[in-house]
Order: structure tokens, then sequence, then C-alpha cells
């Protein structure tokens, strides 16, 4: 159950492995694509990468703002779980997980997939209760789950503080083994890198300014560097997504939002699992080079700037060191926000729009990195087929209109 | 922190506010009458822009009144502040 991989023995970053000495070409955007995804971070290089290897479209072309894989896949806590309490949540993320545990050896490139747990814990009777229900429905679903008392909490990661004297007791935790963390900028740079291999254009500074449609359909973009003319654009842009879907006028149900994290400096091996704690709101895990990597909730008001309040951070910090005593002498490292694109139902918004030839991935608000070599996978059947893969078909814009909610707030065991 | 400027009670943390989103949401004046795509657009579609947004918030550490505030998304600079939003 314990995680094997933890380097008890080596120094702090010793198991870090070398980059290779080429990832990917920066390519000039060329005056026409197949196919063209807007936002060069995880989604959108996985979208790339299975566009080619999956269905054969390599006239691609990634269109990232800023530096490739600079917004959000850098930003967040590389929490890979996939035990969502509804079965369409669970299809995706579960889809997900399956692809996480051979996407080394499909990429070639280590990602340090660490599958060492995820601990979800209870601290009141109703947080008992949905925990368990939850560990009931991840099983219907196929997805790993246990329901452990504060003992087995501890046997899994002895520096929880389990007493019953704190202000939250822990009451017990879901626990699912085979969900961890993984190596984020590595995981970018490899489907990056992969799906360079295949024939993929990543064209790093180019901000989309225009969307160019004709009698409804799209058929090309403004950028600052030049027009690209296409019928098929596909936006994965999280919580810039509304600045790019009101260029054709569109309004989609998501708020934008900075969401914070942070590491202490470089520790020892102290920390086996990952611990998610929602009525204290903090998730801790311990990154492979070893500094503690801690998540925050979002800052309450819509913000597009990637910085949040100390504020929150100072709530944050008080709830670690409610349920680890031990970080009490760790100091922060760094700090940092990204934005994040909040759907009111906390579940991603996957498909086709009122646009022909416009395709939407977001929504996936705090919660993103997780799915992204599943939502990289169903997103490129979407586009490539004109319609939704099996998994994502739940996630359609239009079900805020027919009321097939997907409805994982508190239900997906953590606060979004 | 930002420091937010209560009409009421002046400048004070934001600590002491509790959010409520777009200003000018009003309540459909014939709700029946909505088809189901406006009835959505009015339960869960709010602007979101990224610059000056039209926003409320509630005094809840203080005075516990209602106002409203035209800030900017990206800078967090308030711009103008009203009582009635």
């Amino acid at each position: 159950m314990m995680s094997p991989e933890l380097p008890r023995a080596d120094p702090p970053g010793a198991s870090l492995p070398q980059h290779p000495d080429f990832l990917w070409r920066d390519a000039d955007p060329r005056r026409r694509y197949q196919v063209v995804i807007v936002g060069g971070g995880g989604h959108g290089l996985a979208t790339a990468y299975y566009l080619a290897r999956n269905h054969g479209i390599t006239d691609v072309a990634v269109l990232e703002r800023g530096w490739l894989a600079g917004g959000n896949v850098a930003r967040n806590t590389t929490i890979i779980r996939s035990n969502y309490l509804w079965e369409a949540s669970a299809g995706i993320y579960e889809h997900a997980l399956r692809l996480w545990e051979g996407l080394e050896a499909d990429l070639g490139y280590p990602i340090l997939f660490s599958q060492r747990g995820v601990l979800n814990l209870a601290h009141t009777p109703q947080e008992v209760r949905d925990g368990v229900r939850r560990v009931h429905a991840n099983r219907m679903a196929g997805v790993d789950a246990e329901w452990l008392d504060p003992a087995g909490v501890a046997r899994v990661c002895p520096i929880v503080n389990v007493s019953p004297d704190v202000r939250y007791p822990v009451l017990g935790a879901t626990f699912q083994p085979r969900g961890g963390i993984a190596k984020h900028d590595h995981v970018a740079w490899g489907f990056a890198r992969a799906a360079h291999a295949l024939g993929v254009d990543l064209i790093q500074h180019c901000e989309v300014t225009g969307i160019d449609t004709r009698a409804g359909r799209v058929v090309g973009v403004r950028t600052t560097r030049g027009d690209i003319a296409t019928d098929t654009l596909a936006l994965s842009a999280a919580g810039h997504t509304s600045v790019l879907a009101a260029m054709v006028g569109l309004a989609v149900p998501i708020q934008s939002h900075a969401l914070q994290a942070l590491v202490s400096e470089l520790l020892r091996p102290v920390h086996p699992t990952v611990v998610m704690s929602n009525a204290v709101h903090v998730y801790v895990s311990q990154a492979h080079k070893g500094e503690l990597v801690m998540g925050a909730g979002i800052d309450a008001h819509n913000s597009y700037s990637q910085r949040g309040a100390a504020h929150v951070i100072e709530r944050q910090m008080a709830a670690a060191v409610e349920l680890f005593p031990v970080f009490a002498r760790a100091h922060v490292l760094r700090t940092w926000g990204g934005i994040v694109d909040v759907s009111p139902d906390a579940s991603p918004i996957v498909g086709l729009t009122p646009v022909d030839g416009l395709f939407l991935n977001c929504g996936w608000g705090t919660g993103g990195f997780k799915a992204t070599p599943g939502v990289g996978w169903c997103y490129a059947h979407t586009i490539a087929n004109g319609k939704p893969h099996p998994l994502n078909a739940p996630f359609t814009l239009d079900r805020f209109t027919t009321g097939a909610l997907v409805d994982e707030h508190g239900a997906a065991a953590v606060a979004h | 922190m930002m420091l937010i400027p209560c009409p009421w009670c002046g400048p004070r943390n934001e600590t002491e506010f509790h959010y409520g989103g777009q200003a000018g949401v009003a309540y459909p004046a014939d709700p029946q009458a909505l088809s189901d795509e406006e009835w959505a657009r009015f339960l869960f579609v709010r602007a979101n822009p990224k610059g000056l947004f039209h926003e409320r918030w509630c005094h809840t550490a203080g005075c516990r009144r209602w106002f409203g505030v035209v800030r900017d998304t990206v800078s967090h600079e308030i711009r103008s502040v009203e009582v009635n939003a």
C-alpha cells in the first residue's frame, strides 16, 4: 500500500532524470492548418498529441500566448486521482488514470508518475457518510477505493495528527491507492516532444486576437503573429476561455478565479502519500525533489491576475500545521497563483459549440491536471469526429439548458 | 489583500467582506415566459471580463450592507463604488 519509490537514502533532488538535448522545435506559424488548438498547456498539448497519434491528424498548430506549458500545468499541485462520485466523472477521470499508468512508456519520456495513494480526510459525521458512499460508488464504477478509520489513516500517513483533541479531528478517510502525483513540467514537455515528433507545430508567444467566422462557421484566427486560416478551432485556454469565446459572441458559464499553491524548502522524505482535506481545506504532497507542495482554495472574487491574496495562504498554512504538526518548522519557499475556470456544477465543459468548427474544452476549475491525458484523448476524438467521445458526452455546454448537470460540488471529494 | 472602500464604513480589509459576483443581475420579470435557453442564461451565465467588472460585495464583518464596485480583474484596482447595486 505504501509507495516503494520514495528515495529514502538519496539526497533531495537526486532522483530527477536529466532532460534530453532536444524537446521540440519552436515553430513559426504557417498560414493554414487543418486544426488549430488555442492554449499550449497540458490539455492543449495532450489533445495535439492524441490527434496525431490516434487519428492521424498531424496538420495541427498549438498556439500559446506565453511560453509553452507556463500556465496552469506549471502551477498546479500535480495530484492525480479518479475517485469522483458520479459515473460521468469517474468515467473520464478513470480513463485518464489508466492512461497515466502507461504514459511514460507511451511518450518515451520520464514523467515521474508515482502511485503513492491519495487520502481524502473526513472531519465530520456527514463527511464520513459522504466518504463511505463515495467509496461504494467508486467501486461500482471500477475505481479503486477504500474506507480507512483514523488508525488506518495513521498507518498510511504516520505524520497526520489523528488525535481526537484537535479542532477538526480526523474521523476517517477515503483512500485511492492508485492515485498519486507526477512531475507536471515533464508531463507537458513529454506531450510537447511527442506531438512535435508526429509533425505538430508548437507556436509560442502567439496570442489569438480574433476569430473569423463566415455563415456561422469558423474560417480562421487572427493572432499577434498574423492570420491563420483553419476550419477547426479547438479552445483549451482554461481561465482565458471567456475572453476567446467572446470573440464569437459566445457566453460560457464559467468564472475565472485565482488559485494559489506553495512549496516549502527541500526536505528529506517525510510525507509518503497525498493528503487532501475538505473541511480545513488544504491538500499536501511531497514532490520528488523534496518540497512539500500545498494547495489552497480559490480567491473568492473574479480575477485574471496570476497571484492571490496572502490571507488565503495564511489560512491554508494554519490548516496544514493543524493536520501535520511536524510541518510547523518548515518554511514557505515560494507561492504562486494560476487562473482557473470554475463552472456552475464544478464539472468541465468539453465538446461542440453553436459555432460550426469551434470546439470547447474548459471549466476544469481547480482539478484539470489529473485529467490531462484523458481529456486530450477525448477532446481529440471530439475534434476528429465532429461529435463527442462517449466519455465526454455528458460534459456538453447545453447541459446547463437541459438541466443534466454533473454536480460534483462537494461530491468530488474536494470543495472546488 | 485588497483594501475595499465600503461606502458606509470606509476602507477595510478584504477579509471583512463577502463576494457577491456580477452586479445588476435582475430576477426575470416573467420567469414563466422564458425559454429553457433564457432561463439557463439567467441561472448559470455571468459576465467574466478580463478588465473592468461591475460586481457586488457585502461588508459582512461590518455594516452587513451590500454595495457595488467597478473593479479591474487584472490589476484588482477598484475604480468606483456605488451604494445601490
